[in-house]
């Protein structure tokens, strides 16, 4: 199956790559995983004293679009309120990358990690 | 011969997650001599095609018993519990925590200068895992009461990351040769 521009150029270049500490409290860590084809996905957000997503971080051992929808979203959440990023939808992602629908999982499963990372962030602040 | 019948029944072994390997390949290699097409050469076309039914059916069924994975995977369609597509389901934070440090450890070995012992090493620990959650499965799935089936399904979940990781890491392997 051949991938779209976008997958190619978000896997060729992810964005946004690597870790935060877990122990910020301003960082949220989402971590979710899709057992039918073993990918695994940590996505991370760092937000201000005044709700904005100030950076975000990826990683995700998983397939091409796996990659490019986890490297998409980090990309879009950044200047976003913790209530703009949780509203984004899968289906925004796929469209922008162009999944076809065997890989329309690939773009929930970005959209489950930013809303966990939102939850995680969340529940630390309480 | 009756490919309605389920693969175990198919194959004439019990159904169950503790199977005996050597007697499900002897009985592939019993029913492989009965189907072998140059027995059906003489006779009718529906009938040869038949052979090649039976064939492919009793190819799946092997290879999907054999394979640990795939046996449990089975068992579970047969009590109408579907592991295979389930896309999206909630895992455990502490599991996927696990799952991330594995893949960065084997991220880590791939970086090293010879990485076969380390590599080895992590192929066993990964295969062990897999091992306990093999045996666990099956003490659940004896059971198969619906408490246990369910058990038995996030075990299968487990399985499936650490059946991937193990390919990871034999496409590592096969990249060293």
């Amino acid at each position: 199956m051949a991938y779209s521009e976008e997958v190619l150029e978000h896997y060729e270049n992810p964005r946004n790559v690597g870790k935060m500490d877990d122990n910020d409290s301003h960082v949220g860590t989402g971590m979710v995983g899709a057992p039918a084809c073993g990918d695994v996905m940590r996505l991370q957000i760092k937000v201000s004293d005044d709700g904005i997503i100030e950076d975000a971080k990826f990683k995700t051992y998983g397939c091409g679009s796996a990659i490019a929808s986890s490297s998409l979203v980090t990309e879009w959440v950044k200047g976003m309120t913790l209530e703009q990023a949780s509203e984004l939808k899968n289906t925004q992602i796929a469209d922008q990358l162009a999944l076809p629908p065997v890989k329309i999982h690939c773009s929930v499963l970005a959209e489950d990690a930013i809303k966990a990372a939102v939850e995680d962030y969340k529940k630390k602040q309480s | 011969m009756d490919i309605q019948q389920n693969y175990f029944s198919f194959l004439g072994l019990p159904e169950s997650y503790n199977i005996d390997l050597q007697a499900l390949s002897a009985r592939y290699r019993e029913l492989q001599k009965t189907l072998h097409p140059d027995r059906f050469a003489h006779l009718s076309e529906r009938e040869k095609r038949m052979s090649v039914q039976y064939t492919a059916y009793l190819n799946e069924a092997v290879t999907t018993l054999k394979s640990p994975l795939g046996r449990a995977q089975y068992l579970l369609h047969l009590n109408g519990i579907d592991t295979i597509s389930d896309a999206s389901v909630k895992l455990e934070p502490a599991f996927l925590f696990e799952q991330m440090e594995l893949r960065d450890d084997l991220e880590d070995i791939k970086a090293q200068v010879s990485p076969e012992k380390a590599l080895g090493l992590f192929m066993d620990k990964v295969t062990g895992q897999l091992l306990e959650y093999q045996q666990a499965f099956s003490d659940c799935f004896d059971v198969r009461d619906a408490a246990s089936l369910k058990t038995a399904t996030a075990i299968v979940r487990k399985m499936q990351f650490m059946v991937k990781l193990q390919k990871e890491i034999e496409l590592v392997e096969n990249e060293l040769d």
